[in-house]
This record gives C-alpha cells, sequence and structure tokens, in this order.
C-alpha cells in the first residue's frame, strides 16, 4: 500500500508540473504585451516597462518558466492585474461557493442515483428496469447547461418555488442551501444517470457472487441480502467515478454559477477573461487543476485501501 | 450475379434492421434524421433569413409565420434553430473526424513504438485529462480569441486522450501476435504492418465509441458559443440562442426554449443511436460506460 501511494502521487506531481508547464506556455503564447495589456492604451512606455520589470518579463524565458514554476509550487500565483491582489488569496475566497456547489451535484447524484440503480438491478429486465435504463442515458446526455437554463426557466421564473439568482444571504445557513438546489440539480442531474448505471450493473455482477449464494442458502431475508450484503459491496466502484465525476462537475459548475448568477471559481475564470485578467485566468484554472488531480488521487487511494487488486494493477 | 449484388445489400441492411428492431435505436434514428434534415433543408424549411433583423417583429411569440417565435432583433427562431443546427453538426462531424485521425496516429505510435515514447505520451495524455473540460476551453480561448477553431481545438484536446489510449491498449496486444510476427519475419515494414495489420482490428470499437462522442462534442460547441466563446454573432448558433434567452428569460421563455430544445434533442438522438450500435456491434464494449 506504501508503494503505491509513493507511486500515485509521484504521479499527481508530475502531472500538475506538466499543467503547470502547458499553462505557462499559454500565457507566454498570448499575443501581444501583458505589461500593455494590464496597463491600458493611455500608459506610456516608461509605465509599461516598469511593469515589465517587474512581472519579470525582462528575464529570458526560462527563467521566467523557472520562477513561475517554483513561485506556484509554494502557493504564490502572482497579482491580479486589477486591484493588485495575490492571485490565490482571491481564489480561495471563491472556492468555498464552487465546493458547496459540487457537494450539493453530489449529493443529488448519490441520493438518486444509489436507490435507482439498486431498484434497477433487483428488478432486472422488468419495465421499471428498462425505464431506468433510458433516463439515465437521457439525463447523462442532455448538456449542463440546457439543463440549468431550463431549471431556471421552470422552477424560478414560472412556478417561483425557488430563488434565481446569488448564493444567498452570508451567515443564513437555511438560505443559501435553497440557493444551492437549483444550480446542484444542473451540476448533479447527468451523474444521477451515470450512478445509477455504475450501481446497477455492479449490483448485477455482487448478486450472483459466492457469498450472496451462501446467504440465501441460510434463508436470511431478500431486503437484507439486498442493502446489507450486496449493495454495501456493489457502492465502491462509485467511489472512483465520482473522482473522475468531480472535474466534469467542475467543468458543469462555470455553467450552474454563470446562469444563477453565483459567485465561485468558474464565474471568477470566466469574468477574468471577459477583462483580460490573465494572471487570475491561469491561477484559477491551475487550483481547479491541482484540486481535481487530488480528489482523483484521494478517490484512488481509498479504493486501494480496499481494493488491493488494484493496487497490483499499477 | 445479381444475386451476389443483392446478397451484398442485405449484408448492409442487416445491421440497420437490427438498430431498428431497437426501440431505442429507431428512436434515435429518428430523432438523428429530424436534425440532420431540418439542417440540411434548412433554406426550403423556413422562409426566413436566419440573420435578417426586423426590429418591427422583436420578441413575437411563437405562431404560424413565427413557428418559434422572434429573437430580440425580429429574426426567425425556427430559420435560426435550423442553421444552427448546421453549425452544431458540421463542427460535430469535423472535430470528430480531426480526433479520430490524431488518435489513432498518436495510438498506434504508442502502441507500436519504444517503450519511453509510450511513457511519454501516457503521461501527456493524463496530463491534459486532468485540466476539467471548461476550464481547459476558457483557457484555450485566451490563446486563440473566440472562434470555431477554439471550439474544435478543445474538441480534439478532449477526445485525442481517450482515443489514443484505446488504441495504444489494442496496438500492444496485437504487437506480439502470431499473424504481426509472421508478416514481421516476411519482412514487412512498420508502416504495412501498422496499416494492414493492427489498424483493421482495432478500429471498430473506437469508431463506436466516436458515435457516442457525438454528443458530447455538439455539447461542447453549444456550451462555448452559451459563454460567447465559439461561434462569432450573428451566426445562429443553438448555443449562441440559449444566450440570447437567457439574456431575456423573464419576459420572452420562448426563446430560451427554442434555443434549447434542438440541443436536448440531438444529444439524445445520436446518444441513443449510440447506445444501441454499440450494444448490437460490440457488447463487451459496455463495461466501459
Amino acid at each position: 500500500m506504501l508503494m503505491y501511494s509513493v507511486k500515485r502521487l509521484g504521479l499527481a506531481v508530475i502531472i500538475v508540473s506538466l499543467a503547470m508547464l502547458m499553462l505557462f506556455s499559454m500565457i507566454y503564447l498570448i499575443p501581444g504585451d501583458p505589461a500593455a495589456v494590464a496597463l491600458g492604451p493611455r500608459a506610456t512606455e516608461a509605465m509599461r516597462e516598469a511593469l515589465r520589470i517587474k512581472m519579470g518579463l525582462d528575464q529570458p524565458v526560462w527563467v521566467q518558466f523557472w520562477n513561475f514554476f517554483t513561485n506556484a509550487w509554494t502557493g504564490d500565483l502572482g497579482n491580479e492585474v486589477l486591484s493588485d491582489r495575490p492571485v490565490a488569496e482571491v481564489v480561495m475566497e471563491q472556492l468555498p461557493y464552487t465546493l458547496a456547489l459540487i457537494a450539493g451535484g453530489i449529493s443529488w447524484s448519490v441520493a438518486l442515483g444509489i436507490p435507482l440503480g439498486c431498484w434497477a438491478a433487483v428488478k432486472r429486465g422488468s419495465m421499471p428496469d428498462r425505464i431506468v435504463g433510458i433516463l439515465s442515458v437521457a439525463v447523462i446526455a442532455v448538456p449542463s447547461f440546457v439543463v440549468a437554463i431550463y431549471a431556471l426557466l421552470i422552477f424560478a421564473v414560472t412556478l417561483r418555488w425557488l430563488p434565481a439568482i446569488g448564493a444567498g444571504e452570508p451567515g443564513d445557513l437555511g438560505d443559501q442551501l435553497v440557493h444551492l438546489i437549483l444550480p446542484s440539480l444542473a451540476v448533479g442531474l447527468g451523474w444521477v444517470g451515470y450512478i445509477a448505471r455504475m450501481v446497477r450493473a455492479s449490483m448485477l455482477e455482487v448478486l450472483e457472487a459466492q457469498h450472496i449464494r451462501t446467504a440465501r442458502a441460510f434463508g436470511l431475508p431478500e431486503n437484507m441480502i439486498t442493502y446489507r450484503y450486496a449493495l454495501t459491496i456493489a457502492i465502491l466502484p462509485t467511489v472512483t467515478l465520482l473522482g473522475v465525476g468531480i472535474g466534469q462537475m467542475l467543468s458543469s459548475a462555470v455553467f450552474a454559477e454563470i446562469v444563477f448568477a453565483r459567485p465561485g471559481v468558474g464565474k471568477l475564470v470566466y469574468d477574468a477573461i471577459l477583462t483580460r485578467n490573465y494572471p487570475l485566468v491561469t491561477g484559477a484554472v491551475l487550483v481547479t487543476t491541482v484540486l481535481f488531480v487530488l480528489l482523483n488521487l484521494i478517490a484512488d487511494l481509498i479504493v486501494g485501501a480496499l481494493d488491493p487488486r488494484v493496487r497490483s494493477r499499477f | 450475379m445479381f444475386a451476389a449484388a443483392s446478397e451484398d445489400r442485405r449484408q448492409w441492411l442487416k445491421p440497420l434492421v437490427r438498430i431498428l428492431r431497437e426501440p431505442l435505436g429507431a428512436l434515435g434514428i429518428a430523432l438523428v434524421i429530424l436534425m440532420v434534415g431540418g439542417a440540411a433543408l434548412a433554406d426550403f424549411l423556413s422562409a426566413f433569413e436566419p440573420n435578417k433583423i426586423s426590429p418591427r417583429d422583436r420578441f413575437q411569440g411563437p405562431s404560424l409565420t413565427h413557428l418559434l417565435g422572434t429573437d430580440q432583433l425580429g429574426r426567425d427562431l425556427f430559420s435560426r434553430v435550423l442553421h444552427g443546427g448546421r453549425i452544431a453538426l458540421s463542427v460535430a462531424l469535423f472535430a470528430t473526424a480531426a480526433s479520430l485521425i490524431i488518435g489513432i496516429v498518436l495510438g498506434l505510435i504508442a502502441g507500436y513504438g519504444p517503450r519511453w515514447l509510450d511513457n511519454l505520451m501516457i503521461l501527456l495524455f493524463d496530463s491534459i485529462k486532468s485540466f476539467p473540460t471548461v476550464m481547459l476551453a476558457l483557457a484555450l480561448v485566451t490563446l486563440f480569441g473566440p472562434s470555431l477553431t477554439a471550439v474544435v481545438v478543445v474538441v480534439v484536446l478532449v477526445n485525442v486522450p481517450g482515443y489514443a489510449r484505446i488504441i495504444r491498449t489494442q496496438t500492444l496486444a496485437l504487437k506480439t501476435s502470431e499473424f504481426v510476427t509472421a508478416a514481421q519475419s516476411m519482412g514487412a515494414s512498420t508502416a504495412r504492418i501498422l496499416r494492414h495489420h493492427i489498424m483493421p482490428n482495432v478500429i471498430g470499437p473506437l469508431l463506436i465509441l466516436a458515435s457516442m462522442d457525438i454528443p458530447v462534442v455538439i455539447a461542447i460547441e453549444a456550451g462555448m458559443s452559451f459563454l460567447g466563446l465559439g461561434v462569432r454573432p450573428p451566426t445562429p448558433s443553438w448555443g449562441a440562442i440559449l444566450n440570447d434567452g437567457f439574456t431575456a428569460i423573464r419576459d420572452t421563455p420562448w426563446i430560451a426554449i427554442a434555443g434549447g430544445l434542438p440541443i436536448i434533442l440531438t444529444t439524445l438522438g445520436f446518444t441513443f443511436l449510440g447506445e444501441t450500435l454499440r450494444d448490437v456491434f460490440d457488447p463487451r464494449l459496455k463495461a466501459r460506460g
């Protein structure tokens, strides 16, 4: 397990470094002078030169990259252009909102997906099984931003059941939760489908297993076999799936934050692009990428701890 | 002679019949034909120019003249939806083809080439995949500016790692098989072995997977256009219409409905079709989803 963890951690470090290299080359390749973009058209040449030196743009490329690289690993992502605040600080301010949104999305997908998948597996081949199957495919197919807009239209604009914009009053947990319902539904709905399919498939596999047959032979009640002995094992693969899922939910979160005018990292990056605040763009993209790699790492380590076969395959 | 020809045709029809026999497959084909037909016949089906601004007809609700209503500039939404289908479908086709070609070439190189190159490429694929899609798209748009090129580049970057990995795994498995060793010992060149002996054996499952990815590509194009990062106005795109509708959602909901409906129908159609294709031709792939 130790060897596996070390290898897996090493891979994560390499991936994050490569991601940094890609992001750096991207800013480096952006046409135009970042200092001129930052200062606007009315700046003098001397002002631009001063900012260039402050941003380190007068150094050779490899020195620039090395500085970016070492600073980024220590958490220094530079200062954003508009207010000159540290990028890391600005991103960390917005991150909790996005994490809450993703947690909400996971709650929706787990709360609906696991029972649906389990039900479909138990009723294998019946009408409910087919309906769950088609519904799962359908919710996976429809893009999250369409779900977000239609949810906004139906539940907030037409029926007026739920609020349409914002993240709720700070400090008022109930209000914040109410504001979370629709955006997190948009983020999590597709994953209801993935999880339902995954749970169904792994339930079917587990229900064939020896220990389940033994439990049946002992005459245990069918409900107890399904929920105590089969489902607890069948849920395992969804842990890895959720690790990957969080990355996609981060993508959906960008749309949900824009449609529901919620604060968050997605909206931050989007606004930063519109205002050409490039240090903020790369900083925020880097933070979400690290977050994604980290969550995948955790998911893999959990599964590795639970299932020795995964470790040996690495 | 004629018998052989009709035999051939029956061979070709068989899979189609098998797909149509599945209710989901039939529904998928119907939806796909509806959307492709609508896009192809856009000029015949709608009497209005998609980009014709008509201030007098602003924000009209759906009626017999304007089936889906009009938008904030008085443009006919039905016509814009049909023409938007051309953008969506041609981007999907072009970007998928590009990802397939690049993915196959890289996958063959990784699988058949030296070990160190293989490791390097896998690492590169993993790091590309470690960016959340939309974040990758946003970062790339800062580089290229909003355009269809940016959309295609994003799609290629998102798809290629997965395709290349599949090709690589299968190539690795075939590399040591008897018929490849036989070809090698007869002096066949690497290019010949890859093209005639390995490619035909690895490409089938990939084509099915690619067909299942078409809805994802359509979603990426619509999503980026929704954010204003894809096609430039006034070009009609489903995502752009959806964004127009989002801006005016409180007073004129039909614009948002008109923009979202074709996205839903097309992604559902291609997904149902892809799922059926997979079940009919290659049930082994089912484990992936």
